[in-house]
């Protein structure tokens, strides 16, 4: 006990980084039990939520602008059935010579009838009541209200009675509440991207208040700043991704199970928001974002307390 | 006494130093002093004269209020924050109260230094265990430090105080929690360091620890004053007869 062992000193050794498990072994692990993952989970799978939402509406805005947008329906008043089915032929020989309508197609009769019928009943199949010849037309670009003018002046020259109405004038008031909604959810993701980080910024804090002085001793044994942010750093990524994963999980569960269930409407719109490939690849891009979101938090918060010791 | 002729910077300098917390009167005032290198020092002083807020001072856990601290050649209030943590990595410090952390081993506690500064697991098995083996502590490896006496504690704290081989070994009250025959042992355990190389400053009450270290020289606080500022201390100290 009398002579020491001759160590060399550690100063003359360079300065690795002090990192890995025993780095982090200097932080009591209470892992699982604390709050964090739990936090992050709830978080993750809220933003998968709100973050499949976004990209559904997405889908279904893209679909309506896509098939909807650019279609017009032209309807042949004429009350002589004759005279009618004339204009009709008339119009839709007019409509193809046209260089922006890219589709005309006159709607049969009983086609037009089937599409009543839930109003009109078996009146509609008859000569009760007049149906109007229909006329569907798909534009090349857009049915906006110059190109509505402009062919509505020409029809009106060969039916001065038929009417023209654009799937744009009715749709876009759908799209604009689509599009609010798909902005609601972007916020909701902003939102919640800003709550971890304020979860994150709570628990490092806390977890500094109480290892503050483990802290102060490897400070003082010549721990760097970025040392001791890696300690933490490392200990709520490991939080964070195991929240990240659940919540990853619970999010696509509830999607799946949503998209099950507005599949079963059957209803066109709707089912133009299912998700793709890309859409999923995107959703499991959000725990690795919610993770780098904690870990950065983690060591600004770290970074700044322990510019408050010396 | 090399290192004493007035033409060694030393070690390290203090020039009218003064500190205070907060808007308190100031703790310390006017400290100036140099260690020399190879030197055996006590502080001593009545309790509440200072002696902790020197020592913080010494191992760059405070910053000044007043006054200039040079350390290794290198003025520390004015280096940048990133380059103080090398300067720590010189300075072993033995704490009042060991500061040991819980939830390591004593193993891992006397391991830590080594850690902090990048030695790999690979290499600081055999210092760590050889270290262990200097303080007697062999057989307690494994034992975290609320299962260790005061005693053991001590020895684990001085252990992990000087396994990177500081230049400037600086320990607080490193008796007060042991009996007298282990003080006699942990002064033997700086004595040894000492000779070795290691500038040794230890701060203490206990004036009968002062003749076991015949060669010692003495820096006297009192009321956050050094008692001979311009005498003993601001050139080559003394021992005090």
């Amino acid at each position: 006990m009398e002579r020491p062992p001759v160590i060399r000193p550690a100063s003359k050794r360079g300065l690795a980084p002090f990192r890995g498990r025993r780095a982090a072994s200097l932080l009591p692990r209470t892992r699982l039990a604390g709050p964090m993952p739990w936090v992050m989970a709830i978080m993750v799978a809220l933003t998968v939520l709100a973050g499949g939402a976004a990209l559904s509406l997405d889908n279904v805005a893209q679909t309506a602008r896509g098939e909807l947008a650019a279609a017009a329906t032209v309807q042949i008043l004429s009350p002589d059935p004759e005279r009618r089915t004339a204009q009709a032929l008339q119009v839709a020989t007019m409509l193809r010579e046209q260089t922006d309508v890219s589709q005309v197609r006159i709607v049969p009769r009983q086609e037009v009838a089937d599409l009543l019928e839930p109003w009109l009943g078996s009146a509609s199949g008859g000569n009760v009541v007049p149906l109007p010849a229909l006329i569907d037309v798909v534009l090349s670009r857009e049915a906006d209200a110059s190109a509505v003018a402009r062919l509505r002046a020409k029809i009106v020259e060969i039916a001065p009675d038929a009417r023209i109405d654009a799937q744009s004038e009715w749709l876009e008031p759908v799209l604009a509440a689509i599009s609010t909604l798909r902005w609601m959810a972007v916020g909701l993701i902003l939102l919640l991207g800003f709550t971890a980080a304020a979860a994150v910024w709570l628990a490092a804090r806390h977890a500094l208040g109480i290892n503050r002085d483990t802290l102060e001793i490897v400070h003082l044994l010549g721990g760097s700043d970025a040392q001791i942010a890696r300690v933490f750093q490392r200990s709520i990524m490991i939080d964070a991704v195991a929240g990240g994963v659940a919540g990853l999980v619970l999010g696509a569960a509830a999607l799946t199970l949503m998209a099950r269930q507005f599949s079963a409407l059957d209803s066109g719109m709707i089912s133009a928001g299912g998700l793709s490939g890309t859409d999923w690849a995107i959703l499991a891009l959000l725990p690795l974002c919610a993770v780098a979101i904690a870990v950065y938090t983690a060591r600004m918060t770290v970074l700044s307390s322990l510019r408050r010791i010396l | 006494m090399s290192g004493m002729n007035g033409t060694d910077p030393g070690i390290v300098k203090f020039d009218n130093v003064g500190l205070r917390y907060g808007l308190e009167k100031e703790v310390l005032s006017d400290i100036s002093f140099t260690l020399f290198p190879g030197q055996f020092y006590f502080l001593t002083g009545a309790s509440g004269a200072g002696k902790t807020s020197l020592l913080r001072l010494l191992y760059l856990a405070q910053r000044p209020s007043r006054g200039a601290i040079h350390m290794f050649d290198n003025d520390v209030i004015a280096a940048p924050r990133e380059t103080l943590p090398a300067f720590r990595r010189r300075i072993g410090v033995v704490f009042q109260n060991f500061r040991l952390v819980d939830h390591l081993s004593a193993y891992d506690n006397i391991a830590l230094p080594l850690r902090v500064a990048g030695v790999s697991e690979g290499e600081l098995a055999e210092p760590v265990t050889d270290m262990l083996d200097w303080v007697g502590l062999a057989q307690r490896a494994d034992a975290r430090p609320a299962s260790l006496s005061g005693g053991e504690q001590q020895r684990v704290a001085i252990a992990r105080a000087v396994i990177s081989r500081p230049e400037i070994l600086v320990a607080d009250e490193p008796t007060g929690n042991v009996d007298a025959e282990m003080a006699i042992k942990l002064i033997r355990l700086f004595q040894a360091l000492n000779r070795l190389g290691t500038t040794v400053l230890v701060a203490t009450h206990d004036m009968q620890l002062l003749r076991k270290v015949p060669d010692s020289l003495l820096m006297r606080l009192d009321k956050g004053r050094l008692s001979d500022p311009t005498g003993v201390l601001r050139y080559p100290p003394r021992r005090e007869d």
